[in-house]
């Protein structure tokens, strides 16, 4: 592989499908996280919800439509459940319990017990052949880019074309809440929750409406990601995502607009140029090792990003996300 | 401090409990461990015997029972088979009560067994099964079972509702060796350290690397209680002092923690490799009955050290100066530190005692299942869950909280299908944060 190809396939890594899956994601965990102060570490919960939603609708014959209502219709309960009694919490012990829900979601979709549901260990698969996800592809068939590695095909086109359409509509509606008397007193909250509730203002109702909004982000990213994908199983919606999506987001910029969506293109830009350079110069170099590698890289780089850089790419330093209680 | 001797007293209460669990339980029922085989099973060999030559094509079996604790064989009793609905065989059994029903080649067959030929004392398990109808013959014979007395799979003795419980203990003993570290750390600085997964994991791959290096095992495990502690004091002085020094909100330090245990984690997987292994000391260990109870050698064994181990921690916590030191600086750092105790050394000294603790239980986890990358990452929940159902920063109640998660974990398994056990452990952790957010011994004024 050339370095010229490698150097393609990042770029095509950065405004692909994953990018914007992972965009999408973030926006909402940005909501909790970056706008809220909510230590939300079990965002994969919320995408497992819309992921199955989306393949329990393949499986019992329901449309695509019934399959995203199902996915953000268990995504708005799930916030509701885990957040009405959770929000009260301290940071850190809402960071316990929503992790700890997040895995209780996983592993009893992976259970054998759901297996009539959701498919076991052994998932859902030819989801989106089912939900005839590109049967409507208005991109005609072929390959479209420039070179011989900076390519899509009209699949993946059809893919990207929804997940960046639903990345512009997330963001969009962020830049407006965020602008919104609504999206102060959010930010109040984050500041400084004693004083937000000393001026009257409903913290936990707020703290809800934020975790439902950016769950509900969550759940149409993971609904995205296993229409592409075409199956899903437990094995996806790990805490290593949930810890993913917060390098996207502080990445880019906690507490901002475009955060996410800058934060995601360079999330994968960097991680496809490590996979390109290791297999390059390292010939024998297996698939697990290079995705160790590319994880071990995220950590180091979660760790370097906060403690030198913790507004990221786009925030300033005096707006970032100091100490949320 | 009437509070911190109360749960002292409480933990004692629980450890001797636990080691008094043993000889009571043993105590209470004498009989010794069942045996799975009922004398009832039958292979082609015996088959060939019974015959007294060699089968041809033909489906064969043995009517047996077991009455009054002794297999016993159905003499007399007639079976036919038959294909596509046409009878090919039919034999009634002798005293050993083998049949071998002939048959014209290979194919599926169905095999009746008529119940009312049936000597007295002899049923069939399910009165549906006494047609087998689906019999396929491909390798010229087939062995056909009629299940045969009442159905005894499934039900559990009192030695099994026993050895589970006190395997829950033997796992809540190993986790809350592991766990106490975590709720040190968080007691003395406010950290909710993820990245003590990993500790777990590399005082496990050490020993791991001891044995194979020909120490043996349990010198291998104080071996890595040593690096634990070297790794605790680097974790403190390289970063989290520095990251103290800046002023870095705890939350963001979390973050941080997360960040070292994803990369620790994955470099480990390249260096130590994606496969788990198993110790040597893990091989060979055979069920051994003690009273009810049916446990390994090594199962006694990981109880007494972490008895010993948590005995050790409590008389350095109650009973020594640093204990009152490490004590005071959890209460008030700043009043810790006017009083002239030196947090920062105390603060090593805790992260030294965490990575020792955490080795220790990481060995002794993995002698149990087996080393790997990922183990401690498994069990972190399990940690939270048992740090926080204690009290979060309390370290008797981190004990406490491990050995109740254990056996609730194991022992749910009886009731509930195995797949929810870990279920119910992380449920146990959300409705306590819910409803007690101070954890069992926790103290209310600390939280909000």
């Amino acid at each position: 592989m050339s370095w010229l190809s490698i150097l393609a396939l990042s770029l095509q890594a950065a405004v692909g499908f994953q990018a914007a899956s992972y965009a999408l994601a973030a926006t909402g965990l940005n909501v909790h996280f970056g706008y809220t102060g909510l230590s939300n570490f079990g965002h994969a919960g919320f995408l497992l919800v819309g992921a199955y939603g989306m393949g329990i609708a393949a499986d019992q014959g329901w449309g695509l439509g019934a399959g995203l209502a199902l996915g953000i219709g268990a995504a708005v309960v799930l916030g509701l459940l885990l957040g009405i009694p959770t929000l009260r919490l301290r940071g850190d012990y809402l960071a316990v319990v929503t992790i700890a829900a997040a895995e209780i979601l996983r592993l009893v979709a992976n259970a054998r017990p759901s297996e009539p549901l959701t498919g076991g260990s052994h998932g859902i698969t030819g989801l989106s052949a089912r939900l005839g996800f590109f049967d409507h592809n208005v991109v005609p068939s072929g390959t479209y880019g420039v070179g011989d590695s900076f390519l899509f095909s009209s699949r993946q086109l059809w893919a990207m074309l929804w997940c960046w359409g639903l990345v512009a509509v997330a963001t969009l509606v962020v830049h407006l809440l965020a602008r919104s008397p609504w999206g102060r007193v959010l930010k109040a909250i984050r500041e400084d929750e004693d004083a937000a509730r000393a001026l009257g203002k409903n913290v936990v109702a707020y703290k809800l409406q934020s975790f439902v909004l950016g769950g509900l982000f969550g759940a149409l990213a993971g609904a995205m990601i296993v229409l592409e994908a075409g199956n899903v199983s437990a094995g996806t919606w790990v805490a290593t995502l949930t810890f993913a999506l917060y390098t996207v987001v502080i990445l880019g910029g906690t507490g901002t607009v475009l955060g996410p969506v800058v934060g995601a293109a360079v999330y994968w830009f960097i991680l496809r140029l490590v996979e390109g350079i290791l297999t390059n110069l390292w010939f024998d170099i297996d698939s697990s090792t290079v995705g160790a590698v590319r994880l071990a890289l995220m950590g180091v780089g979660l760790m370097l990003l906060m403690i030198f850089r913790p507004q990221g790419i786009l925030g300033s330093r005096k707006e970032m996300l100091a100490d949320a209680r | 401090m009437t509070d911190h001797r109360r749960s002292s007293w409480l933990l004692l209460a629980l450890v001797a409990l636990a080691i008094l669990t043993v000889p009571a339980a043993a105590w209470a029922q004498g009989a010794p461990g069942k045996t799975t085989a009922t004398g009832c099973e039958f292979n082609k060999r015996q088959a060939i015997e019974a015959n007294g030559g060699p089968l041809g094509k033909a489906i064969w079996g043995r009517l047996c029972q077991v009455i009054d604790g002794k297999p016993t064989m159905a003499e007399g009793a007639r079976l036919t088979a038959s294909q596509d609905g046409e009878q090919v065989a039919a034999v009634t059994t002798g005293p050993d009560g083998v049949f071998v029903l002939p048959i014209p080649g290979n194919g599926t067959f169905a095999v009746v067994l008529d119940p009312a030929t049936l000597p007295k004392g002899f049923s069939l398990t399910s009165a549906k099964e006494s047609t087998l109808g689906q019999v396929s013959v491909q390798l010229g014979d087939q062995q056909a079972t009629f299940r045969l007395g009442a159905d005894t799979r499934g039900t559990r003795t009192f030695s099994d509702y026993a050895t589970t419980a006190v395997k829950g203990l033997r796992i809540g003993l190993v986790l809350a060796v592991a766990a106490v570290g975590l709720s040190l750390v968080y007691g003395v600085t406010g950290l909710v350290n993820f990245a003590h997964a990993e500790l777990v994991t590399l005082g496990a791959i050490t020993a791991y690397v001891a044995t194979k290096a020909g120490i043996p095992f349990w010198l291998a495990l104080p071996v890595a209680a040593a690096v634990g502690a070297g790794l605790g004091w680097g974790n403190e002085v390289l970063l989290w002092r520095p990251l103290r020094k800046r002023r870095m909100g705890l939350l963001s330090m979390m973050v941080v923690s997360i960040g070292l245990g994803i990369a620790v984690r994955n470099m480990l997987q390249v260096l130590f490799g994606p496969d788990g292994r198993r110790y040597q000391a893990a091989t060979g260990q055979v069920d051994r009955a003690y009273g009810p109870l049916r446990l390994t050698t090594n199962d006694l064994l990981i109880m007494l050290t972490c008895t010993l181990v948590l005995l050790a921690m409590t008389y350095l916590l109650r009973r020594t100066r640093i204990g009152t030191a490490i004590r005071a600086v959890a209460d008030n750092p700043d009043l810790a530190a006017s009083s002239g105790i030196a947090v920062d050394r105390i603060i090593s000294i805790v992260w030294m005692l965490a990575g020792a603790l955490a080795a220790i239980g990481g060995v002794l986890y993995a002698l149990t299942l087996n080393v790997k990358f990922d183990m401690g990452s498994i069990i972190l929940l399990f940690l939270f869950a048992s740090v926080v159902l204690g009290g979060l920063g309390n370290a008797y109640g981190a004990v406490l909280g491990a050995i109740v998660l254990g056996v609730v974990q194991e022992t749910s398994g009886l009731l509930i299908d195995t797949a929810y056990k870990y279920v119910v452990a992380l449920g146990v952790l959300i409705i306590v944060l819910l409803i007690r957010p101070q954890g069992i011994l926790g103290q209310p004024e600390r939280f909000g």
